[in-house]
This record gives C-alpha cells, sequence and structure tokens, in this order.
C-alpha cells in the first residue's frame, strides 16, 4: 500500500497533540464523542469471495452446467426466498447461524455490488473497495477519511484494527492502533520495580514528543504514542467475560475482542476484522465438509453467530453494524482445478439490531449468451448492478451521521438501499 | 589509508545487508567505498561456511526440538535464515534474497496443505547439498542467483515445485488453464499494473498449459521428489497474442506450435516480459525503494538510469545492484536513514549492535510474527507491505518489547562492555558510549535530555554493578525501540 499519512504529519498535528493525558480525561472524551452510540465494524474476506457458493441462484440451470463439480446442490442450500427479478436464492449450507439471522431479519444481503471495469488484481482491487474511488486507488481509506472528519481531539482509540498490519480501508490522518490481541498488547522492561516505572515513564515522555519537518519519523512517533497512550484502556478489554464461546479462529477472537470493547465502552466507534483464504483458484470444495470454501464459511458462520448472540444478550445489537466487503467475486465458470479465477461483482452482507434484512439488488442470470446484460467479459463475470459506493453512502448517512456526498466524493446514493 | 568514516560503512551495511557487526566495521573500515562495494557484490569470491557455524560457541544460538532439520521444519529453516544474516560474510547474498523472497513471494501454508509440512520446508529451503534427491528449495535458488542473471530468475521460478504449488501452475491445462501464475508473472514480477490487459492473462495462462511438475523415484526412496516437467499433451497449441512485444522484432504473437514444442512458449513470453522496457522501469523502482529510499518520491534519473544498465547487460543482476550501491542517490546524505526497516532488519541489527552471545535467534521468531514478518511466509504473492505499513501500534509495541527482551538477555555483557571502555563513569559516558553502538537517526536534543533523566532518575550515580546492568539494560531498551533506530 502506497498511501501515506505523511501529508497529515506535515499539515498539522492534531491527533498527535493529544499526547500524554490521564486515562480518565480520554475516556470522557471517548463518551462525548459517542461510546455506547453507534458501532460500525467492517469485515473484509481477503482473497475474493466467490458469491456463487455463498448466495447460490439453485434453480438456474447455468449455475449448475458452468459448475459442473463445485456447485451447491440444490437441495442443500439453505433456502431464503426470491429476489425482485423472482431468481430463488439460498445460503450455503454451513451457514446456518446467517440463516437465524436471517429469518430474525437482522442480515441484508446486497447482491452484485462492484463498480465499472472491475479490477481482477487482488492489490488494486483491495486498494480500490478500501478508498471508494476507482481513479485513485492511493489515496486514504473511506473509513479513515470518516474518522479524520471527526471533530477533534479525536481519541486514540476511536479506531481498532484487529490484525498487526495496516489496513488500507482504515488509513488517514487518524492513526487506528492494531490489536490484533488485547492480551498481548503490553509494556515490557528488561528491569523490575523502580526501574521498570521509570524507564516506562521515559518512553512514553519521548513519545509524546513530535520532531518538525521529518514526517517519516514523525509517523513512527506516532505510533508509538498510540501505543503507549492506549495500553490501560485495551488492558481493560483483555479482562472481558463474554456471554458465550466464541470459536478458536482467528477470526472469532477477533471479534471477541470487538465485543469486549464495546462491553467496556472504551470509546472505540469504527473496528476492522478480517478473514482470509478466499482466493480459491483450485480445490475449491464447497460441498465437503471440511473442504477449503466449506471451511471459509464454518469459519464466517461460527464468529458471526458468537458475535450476534453475544451482542445481544448485552443489549448492544442495536448498537453495531456489521459490513463486509470483498476485492472481487469469482468467475462464474469453474477451471481445470476444480476452482474459480478472479471475477467481478460479488456480495455484501449487512449485519446488526438496526439492519433491515432481506435480499437487495437482483441476482445474474447465469445464461452464457455473451450478450446477457447481468453478464460482462463475454458471459464470464457477473456485472455489477449496485455500485459498491452506494453501500458505503448508505452507512455513512444512516448509520454514521456523515455526509456520503463530502466524503465520497459525489452523490452515490441509491434509494432503494434501504438496509440501514 | 584513512579509514572509511564508519557513517559510511554503517550505511552501506544497513542496506546491502543487515547491519555490521563489530569484526564487519572493522574490516570493511580498512577499504575504500568502491573496494567495499566489489567485495560486496562479488561475493562469490567470499568463502559460503556460514551454516558450518550453526551451534558452535560464538555465535548465535539456534534452539533444536530433536534434531536441526532445516531442510524438513520450517521453523528450523527460519533459524537458519537468521543465522546466516546475523554471521553470513556475504551480507549482500542475504539481502538479495530477501529481496527476491518478498518478489517471488512464496507462503508455506498453502504448500504445507497440499504436500505437507516436510515436504512444503523441502521445496522451500533445503539444499541440494543435504537433500537425498538433490532438491534445491526455492530459496537456495534465489540464494544462489541472488545477483543473476533476472531472465534465468523467471525460468527457474516458474519451473520451481514450491511457486508450481503457490501460484497453481500444476493445475493449468489446455482444456481448463489456470490464470493465477500468468497474471502474477506481469502484474508483480515483470511489467507491474497498468502494462498488461486483462486479454493477455488469458494468454498468458495459455502459454504456460502443460507447465508442471512429476514425482520422480521410487515411493520407498528418501530421494523421491517432485521436479519440472513440461507435459507436452497439456499444452494449448493455438497462437497467442499479446497488447506488448514478446519478440525483439516487435511481433506480439506467440505462433502455433506442435505441442512437443509448446515449452517454447513460456521461454519466448518470459524473454518478452524480461525485454520490456516496463520490467526495467518496475525493479528499478523497487530496488530505489529496498536500496536508497523509501521518502518522497522515487527518483526518475535513477530509475532511467538503473533501468538502462538492467537492458543493456541483459538482466545482469550484478551489473544492476552495484550502479545502485555506487549511485550518487545512495550516497546522498538525505538517503542515509530514509528506509523504514523491515521487521527481519530490525531484529538482525539490533543482534549485531548489542550482542548475540546466549541469545536464540528460535526468540525472535515470535516477535517477529508480531511485528508482522514471518519469513517464508509473506502475506500474499504481493510481498511484504513496506514502509509506514510496518509500523502499525502493535507492531511497534512488538519491536519495543523485543528490545526490551534483547536487552534483559544481554544485561550481563553490556554492562562488561561498558565497564571495559569506562563508560561507567557517569551518566553522560553511559549515554554517549551506547548512542554511538546503536547508531541511528539523529534524535532532537530533547531526546536525549529525556535518556539523560532516565539514568539519574532511581537514584545517585554510583556505577555499581547492579546499576550499571540496570540501567545499560534500560537504555538499550529505549534506544532500540526508539523512533529514530527503526529507520536504516
Amino acid at each position: 500500500m502506497k498511501v501515506t499519512r505523511r501529508q497529515f504529519v506535515k499539515g498539522g498535528v492534531a491527533a498527535f497533540t493529544v499526547t500524554f493525558a490521564a486515562p480518565e480525561f480520554l475516556s470522557d472524551l471517548a463518551l462525548a464523542q459517542g461510546a455506547h452510540t453507534r458501532n460500525f465494524v467492517v469485515l473484509y474476506f481477503g482473497g475474493g469471495n466467490d458469491a456463487l457458493s455463498m448466495l447460490v441462484p439453485y434453480n438456474d440451470p447455468f449455475y449448475y452446467s458452468r459448475r459442473p463439480t463445485i456447485a451447491v446442490p440444490a437441495g442443500q442450500v439453505l433456502q431464503i426466498g426470491t429476489d425482485a427479478s423472482r431468481v430463488a436464492l439460498g445460503l450455503h449450507p454451513r451457514l446456518t447461524g446467517l440463516k437465524q439471522i436471517f429469518d430474525q431479519g437482522r442480515l441484508a444481503l446486497i447482491q452484485r455490488t462492484g463498480y465499472e471495469n472491475q479490477s481482477r488484481s487482488h492489490f488494486l482491487g483491495a486498494d480500490i473497495w478500501s478508498t471508494a474511488n476507482p481513479n485513485d486507488s492511493q489515496e486514504f481509506g473511506w473509513l479513515g477519511r470518516y474518522l479524520d472528519s471527526l471533530p477533534s481531539p479525536v481519541d486514540p482509540l476511536v479506531g481498532w484494527n484487529t490484525t498487526s498490519a495496516l489496513p488500507h480501508v482504515i488509513a488517514g490522518r487518524t492513526a487506528v492502533p492494531a490489536i490484533a490481541s488485547p492480551a498481548g498488547y503490553s509494556f515490557v522492561s528488561p528491569n523490575a520495580g523502580a526501574e521498570a516505572v521509570a524507564e516506562r515513564n521515559t518512553a512514553l515522555r519521548i513519545a509524546s514528543h513530535v520532531p518538525v519537518d521529518r514526517p517519516e519519523l514523525a509517523f513512527v512517533y506516532g505510533s508509538t504514542q498510540a501505543a503507549m497512550s492506549t495500553l490501560d484502556r485495551v488492558a481493560t478489554v483483555a479482562s472481558y467475560t463474554p456471554t458465550l464461546t466464541y470459536p478458536n479462529t482467528g477470526f472469532g477472537q477477533a471479534l471477541r475482542a470487538v465485543a469486549g470493547a464495546m462491553n467496556k465502552g472504551i470509546g472505540t466507534k469504527v473496528f476492522y476484522v478480517t478473514t482470509g483464504g478466499f482466493d480459491t483458484h483450485s480445490a475449491q470444495s464447497v460441498n465437503a465438509v471440511n473442504g477449503a470454501y466449506y471451511n471459509l464459511m464454518a469459519t464466517l458462520n461460527d464468529g458471526l453467530l458468537a458475535f450476534h448472540d453475544d451482542l445481544r444478550n448485552q443489549g448492544l445489537l442495536d448498537d453495531t453494524l456489521v459490513l463486509s466487503f470483498s476485492e472481487f467475486g469469482r468467475r462464474i465458470s469453474e477451471n481445470g482445478s476444480a476452482g474459480t479465477d478472479h471475477g467481478a461483482a460479488s456480495v455484501m452482507l449487512a449485519m446488526g439490531g438496526k439492519v433491515s434484512g432481506g435480499l437487495y439488488g437482483t441476482a445474474a442470470n447465469l445464461n452464457t449468451d455473451p450478450n446477457n446484460p447481468t453478464l460482462e467479459n463475454a458471459a464470464g463475470d457477473i456485472h455489477f448492478e449496485t455500485d459498491f459506493r452506494s453501500v458505503y453512502a448508505r452507512v455513512l448517512d444512516n448509520w454514521l451521521g456523515a455526509d456520503s456526498t463530502r466524503l465520497l466524493g459525489g452523490n452515490f446514493r441509491k434509494a432503494s438501499l434501504t438496509f440501514v | 589509508m584513512a579509514r572509511t568514516p564508519d557513517r559510511q560503512i554503517e550505511h552501506l551495511l544497513r542496506r546491502a545487508g543487515f547491519g555490521a557487526r563489530p569484526d564487519e566495521l572493522d574490516m570493511y573500515g580498512q577499504m575504500s567505498i568502491p573496494d567495499a562495494v566489489d567485495m560486496l557484490v562479488n561475493f562469490e569470491d567470499v568463502e559460503d561456511n556460514v551454516d558450518s557455524f550453526i551451534g558452535k560457541a560464538g555465535y548465535v544460538n539456534v534452539t533444536t526440538r530433536g534434531q536441526f532439520l532445516p531442510q524438513a521444519n520450517i521453523t528450523d529453516a527460519r533459524q537458519r535464515w537468521m543465522f546466516r544474516m546475523v554471521h553470513s560474510d556475504r551480507p549482500l547474498q542475504e539481502k538479495m534474497t530477501l529481496f527476491w523472497h518478498n518478489h517471488f513471494a512464496t507462503g508455506y501454508t498453502k504448500i504445507a496443505g497440499a504436500l505437507g509440512a516436510a515436504e512444503a520446508t523441502r521445496y522451500l529451503a533445503a539444499k541440494a547439498s543435504e537433500d537425498p534427491g538433490k532438491v534445491r528449495g526455492q530459496i537456495e535458488m534465489l540464494r544462489e542467483n541472488a545477483l543473476g542473471n533476472f531472465r534465468d530468475i523467471l525460468v527457474n521460478v516458474a519451473k520451481d515445485a514450491a511457486m508450481l504449488v503457490w501460484l497453481d501452475g500444476r493445475t493449468n491445462t489446455k482444456a481448463k488453464p489456470q490464470e493465477n501464475f500468468a497474471r502474477e508473472i506481469m502484474e508483480l514480477f515483470t511489467v507491474g499494473v497498468g502494462h498488461y490487459t486483462e486479454e493477455d492473462v488469458y494468454a498468458g495462462a495459455r502459454v504456460f498449459t502443460g507447465w508442471n511438475m512429476q514425482q520422480v523415484g521410487n515411493a520407498a526412496d528418501a530421494s523421491r521428489h517432485q521436479e519440472f516437467v513440461y507435459a507436452a499433451g497439456q499444452h494449448e497449441t493455438t497462437a497467442k497474442t499479446f497488447s506488448f512485444p514478446v519478440y525483439s522484432n516487435g511481433s506480439r504473437t506467440i505462433g502455433a506450435r506442435a505441442a512437443a514444442d509448446g515449452m517454447q512458449d513460456g521461454m519466448d513470453l518470459i524473454d518478452g516480459l524480461a525485454a520490456n522496457p516496463n520490467t526495467a522501469r518496475y525493479l528499478a523502482t523497487k530496488l530505489y525503494r529496498f536500496f536508497v529510499s523509501e521518502f518522497g518520491a522515487v527518483n526518475e534519473t535513477f530509475v532511467n538510469r538503473v533501468g538502462n544498465v538492467y537492458l543493456q547487460s541483459k538482466y545482469d543482476m550484478r551489473a544492476v545492484m552495484r550502479e545502485v550501491l555506487t549511485s550518487p542517490e545512495f550516497w546522498d546524505p538525505s538517503a542515509y536513514f530514509a528506509r523504514y526497516s523491515w521487521p527481519a532488519e530490525f531484529v538482525v541489527r539490533a543482534l549485531k549492535d548489542i550482542g548475540w552471545s546466549g541469545f536464540s535467534v528460535n526468540d525472535a521468531l515470535t516477535p517477529l510474527a508480531n511485528m508482522g514478518q514471518i519469513l517464508f511466509e509473506p502475506p500474499d504473492v504481493a510481498g511484504w507491505r513496506a514502509g509506514e505499513d510496518w509500523f502499525s501500534t502493535s507492531a511497534m509495541l512488538a519491536r519495543l518489547n523485543f528490545a526490551a527482551s534483547l536487552a534483559a538477555n544481554q544485561k550481563f555483557n553490556l554492562a562488561n562492555a561498558v565497564k571495559a571502555a569506562n563508560a561507567h563513569r557517569s551518566p553522560e559516558a553511559l549515554l554517549a558510549f551506547f548512542t554511538d553502538a546503536l547508531a541511528a537517526a539523529p534524535a532532537d536534543a530533547s531526546v536525549a535530555g529525556e535518556l539523560g533523566n532516565y539514568l539519574r532518575a532511581t537514584g545517585a550515580w554510583t556505577g555499581t554493578d547492579t546499576q550499571v546492568q540496570s540501567k545499560s539494560a534500560g537504555l538499550v531498551h529505549l534506544l532500540a525501540g526508539s523512533p529514530e533506530y527503526q529507520f536504516i
């Protein structure tokens, strides 16, 4: 990722001016900025999710003829009704938890999301979905821009990235701490007692320093400062006891930490969570128990169901919205390796207590006629119907209380997208 | 002859290696810069015996679980590579190997899923000399070709067993061409995004149909192994046309060929990609960011010049790297410390600066993962996201914590070194001693002030062993964990 936060350090030091302050003050600030109001969890499926295996058009004969070995049999899908174009759809059989959530009206499936001339590159594609700008994949992420639009001073825990990477979607002037594991987020010293305290105090004081005219160095100072100033609040999350057991997957444990942060009210508004392995070029194994795609669905289903139920048990579900994205969907016809290559439009999931559940948009017709308007690339890939930025616009306008036209650089609002 | 200043040697070895051990600083310091660069790029003149010191006294430790098996156990393979980074007397060879590992990023887990853990390690890290079937793992191929010919590296990569699994080349057949390798050889290995089309990807997939691997040897025999095979029966023989020239006469079409001769399709495409000026620019840009500077815009003069050396030398990476390391851009003072260190670079440099006696590289592997870098496990085929992406809060915390654990581990060695240099006489002397030992980007004056306050924080300066040990360790922790030290 080439996006930089350097403009920030060059342009001013607003976020870093909240240098070393007492945690009480930070918590007050966090409350003032909306703790216990609305949380947003952005969920990235890394590798390009095969929408046709997740949401199956099980009455389309071309689905079966084009996927002779990896199609989900019609009798096994979890039927969830028909969309506006009267296409009958079913969830992957392992998504039993998502089916429950769907039946309770808290899961929306937004079909055929994408953009014109969609990139089939993982990296360019992920950058475009992250920036919400097909023409400039190097600018800040759309959620980074949202965080930057909040009134300053911005609390250093306003965002929480559950990986140890710096995802482009939340990259902005506001440094978002990467906290893969709250328990491991601590300051270690080679000494004990008073020596260790003196060392930590020195580290804190040095970290609050802002080098002038050295933006790259200032960036690393910013990361150090953000780490040092959030240690204590993150430690409270490590003590979180959920109302149920989360699956012991990276994804499940990340969602457990997110629920802990919500439960402890530490003031975070935006969370980044990811689960990978969706680049299923070969042996996609959609149907076999413990097959590749089957396991992806198991991880997704079990993690999200635990998260949903845990939040529901604590009355936090109405404050929470989860939205998924992936860099592209996959080719309709399976390849010679019983897998699928890079494609175009895909499906997005939105889940939460205030979500108006159901099927949004219409499924593609998978007929191989090259003039089939729902497909592209000589009927090889699914053509988008809903611009992905329209989905982001709905979240910005109706959930985060922001102005989507300003943050997305244009009016992408789509009246029919009433999922939140 | 006057010694070349430490500052210059350190800059050269931070970039062309992983920092400078005291003996390296001594040796290179007696050379002129051109001689030092000569020695680095002509590394074959230096004996390649670093592996023979594994487990010997005086070197960083490895941790064994029963036998040490770097050709069959990925943890041991990682330890061996870390050991080489610390102790090899061919630093540029190790550095280029890391560069190529990132460029042709191949991940262990997918291969282990397909072939099993021991076999995956074998195809990634075995040395031919230690393998009963003479398997040369991918990293050994890259090491042997560290400054080889880029076109030859591409051919080796296309035939590499680990790569054939990683990018699914082994499933590429004429009935169902597999696009994964064809896409990445254009997008990530040669010309880069914007210089190929989707149609090129489809044509490229057909070009490489039949490039596969096969098991040779008897099932019961340890020499049994996978090796590259061109399966003519799986090759798609029709013509393939690209948006860029494949041949030196400008032709964009690889003509139809009989299946038996079809492997030449792939060789022609690799030749065309190696000769493509966009490949020259793509590599030169990447080399600029890796060896020269990550600050500011890429220097176009450098890219043009180094790109030309690449093309005129017919893709000779030794000529290219000599140009890089002698370039005015490399030696410009603005390039010093203008690169965010990678986790492996940070860890190895810290070991060289702080000390390794009694430390096992095994204890660096989890910290490295927390910093975002697991060797043989790049996040995806695009490699690691370098630059400021290494510096998330948790990654920075992991660097601070590694500095703490190494400082704790070296506490007694550090105190002994301090006393030998008579640096325990005052806090100022101690600070000067370690600021020199851990040469870092210059810090603002207030930072030195805070460090001085730290040395005086818990009582009057006495210079006793206990005080020198704890203050040395504490200070080394703060210095190696400082933002300034994260730049190389």
